[in-house]
């Protein structure tokens, strides 16, 4: 039985995962139709024709995950850090009948490399399914509250 | 120190035929000399005719360090003005793109212009009577630059009067920004969204270099690329069609042999392309409607002639490189001597299908996005450039690849693939227009 606290732990569990950098366990997360978005526009509605930082499917993440730990990798020598600071997950729609789990998750981000520290604040918007008794993750939408501002880079995941 | 002011010969000292000296990317007197004499001797690129489509449209921009501001009047005409009130030197609007109405009104105290400049009118103005005002320069409204051209709706300005025409500037190489709009069943662009921003902690130059830099991708991007082609190997199973986005990484794997035979053309004034036979877009799958309807719109000769000629990237000196195949600009927009602000926009294909512009919108977030792992390994190598350029070990840069005795400036030439002439092309371009209107200094003989 999918509780309202199942979602806001799952939702504290990915985030535990990208912290403690266990990129596999974390894509486990996906469902495989799953995807990764971060919009360039404000309440943007359509990813493909409307340009985003990223949308990208689990074999576009997995590329990425594999990459960070690439020998030839040299934006990762030295390696990116991350720490994700959540608030309480607002639950948005929580119904077993209809299989439709989504929360809004208000975040600071802080990613670092070096002597480098950026932090990014926005939200959270997870579309999650039932597959037996866990939760996957169908859409996991990342809206920056400045995402028109130019950033350097973003390496990891928010 | 003034080293460089006032000094063409020392300027010209930095660029040798096969080398450049370290203080052209990390010098900030040389940086300030850019903006004062490259950026205003050369046409920049100021936006697209689409983002000014009805009367009192406005799009900002910046010449170097100098904010302008470009509109479409009334009467249909687009002006480019420098972006201040006549009267304090308020910026009149610092939106990137709007529509004014009927006039512009300065914030400050209101005064206020039409959309060709012109000053229209001034609270209280009885307090001028009198005064002298008619012969003030504030009286003619907002300084309007004079040398604008729109070509096939690529919206170009100069800042100085006494440069090089529009059309010797760019000549033949404006056949890239043709090819591209060509590839519009109606022969039209337009910008229907904002571009993906990027800052870079590196001299504008290095990305500017790195556009026809065609021994890099192979060694920089096997991260991203080599990772994704690696990825993709092991998991599509029975899948016989290749993803888009394995298409879109998979080229820039290509080895050295691809580039070289697909070879660069190089033209007058710093402008060059890689990609002439072919190029990393070449092999992209069919998009269903498309031929058709560029077969109905320009014939079968005409449209396949547009389609297979695949440009890789063009350079258009100073600062922006124009990607026809997949219909993407990037404008590498100077901040600081070390830092850069890339706006990379891209255009919709009227009458296209959608899934061109879908492909495009991919490229763009790809290669050049914040969250680019593509962009990740290139800005990984330019600010390690950045930081060891400041060693005084070797203070030259090397561009010497495929150098010929004897080689001629200012010509068009199609060469092999991996030369690094462009970039000796470029700084050509770099010291003449750094120089055109900078005094020579004598002191040292006297």
């Amino acid at each position: 039985m999918i509780t309202e606290k199942t979602i806001t732990d799952f939702i504290y569990r990915e985030a535990d995962l990208l912290d403690t950098m266990q990129w596999q366990a974390w894509l486990d997360l996906f469902h495989p139709e799953g995807r990764y978005w971060m919009p360039l526009e404000w309440q943007q509605q359509d990813p493909v024709l409307q340009p985003s930082l990223m949308y990208e499917d689990l074999l576009l993440l997995k590329v990425r995950v594999e990459r960070l730990a690439g020998e030839r990798t040299f934006s990762q020598k030295p390696k990116s850090r991350c720490h994700h600071l959540l608030q309480a997950p607002q639950i948005v729609a929580c119904d077993s009948a209809t299989g439709l789990f989504k929360a809004r998750t208000s975040y600071i981000y802080t990613e670092t490399r070096g002597d480098l520290l950026e932090r990014f604040s926005g939200w959270a918007s997870h579309d999650l399914v039932q597959i037996g008794d866990s939760l996957k993750i169908k859409l996991k939408r990342v809206d920056l509250v400045n995402f028109d501002a130019p950033f350097g880079n973003i390496q990891l995941f928010m | 120190m003034d080293r460089y002011r006032n000094n063409a010969f020392a300027v010209e000292a930095l660029v040798r035929d096969t080398e450049v000296h370290r203080d052209v990317y990390v010098d900030p007197e040389i940086f300030e000399l850019e903006m004062e004499h490259l950026f205003p001797n050369s046409w920049i690129y100021i936006g697209h005719a689409s983002q000014l489509s009805k009367p009192g449209d406005f799009i900002t921009a910046n010449i170097g360090r100098q904010p302008v501001l470009a509109s479409r009047h009334t009467d249909g005409a687009i002006h480019v003005f420098y972006n201040r009130c006549p009267h304090k030197g308020v910026k009149i609007a610092s939106e990137p793109c709007g529509n004014t109405g009927k006039f512009f009104r300065c914030p400050y105290h209101a005064w206020s212009f039409k959309t060709d400049g012109s000053l229209l009118a001034i609270p209280l103005k009885k307090g001028y009577e009198g005064t002298g005002f008619g012969d003030a320069q504030a009286n003619e409204g907002l300084s309007k630059i004079r040398n604008v051209v729109v070509y096939r709706d690529f919206i170009f300005a100069q800042l100085n009067d006494n440069g090089v025409s529009f059309a010797d500037y760019f000549g033949e190489s404006l056949s890239t920004i043709d090819n591209m709009v060509d590839r519009s069943p109606e022969g039209k662009l337009a910008v229907v969204a904002a571009p993906i921003r990027y800052m870079h902690t590196c001299n504008w130059k290095m990305l500017v270099e790195n556009q026809t830099d065609t021994c890099h991708p192979m060694v920089a991007h096997e991260s991203s690329a080599g990772t994704a082609v690696m990825v993709w190997k092991r998991e599509q199973g029975s899948s016989t069609e290749t993803p888009m986005a394995v298409q879109l990484y998979g080229p820039f794997m290509s080895p050295y042999e691809f580039y070289e035979q697909s070879g660069i053309r190089i033209w007058p004034n710093g402008h060059g392309h890689t990609g002439v036979a072919n190029s990393i877009h070449s092999n992209y799958s069919d998009i269903e409607g498309y031929l058709g309807q560029m077969v109905a719109a320009y014939g079968e000769t005409r449209a396949h002639e547009i389609l297979g000629d695949v440009r890789h990237n063009t350079v258009y000196f100073p600062n922006i490189m124009v990607k026809g195949a997949v219909a993407i600009l990037r404008n590498f927009i100077p901040i600081a001597v070390d830092k850069t602000l890339v706006e990379s926009w891209v255009y919709r294909l009227v009458g296209a299908p959608d899934k061109l512009y879908e492909r495009a919108l991919m490229y763009n977030r790809f290669i050049n996005a914040p969250t680019s792992i593509v962009g990740h390994d290139d800005l990984e190598m330019y600010e390690r450039a950045q930081e060891g350029l400041k060693s005084n070990g070797n203070q030259w840069v090397n561009l010497q690849r495929l150098y010929e005795a004897g080689e001629q400036a200012d010509v068009t030439a199609v060469i092999n693939g991996t030369s690094e002439r462009q970039m000796r092309n470029q700084f050509h371009a770099w010291a003449k227009f750094m120089t055109i209107d900078m005094d020579k200094r004598v002191e040292a003989a006297e």
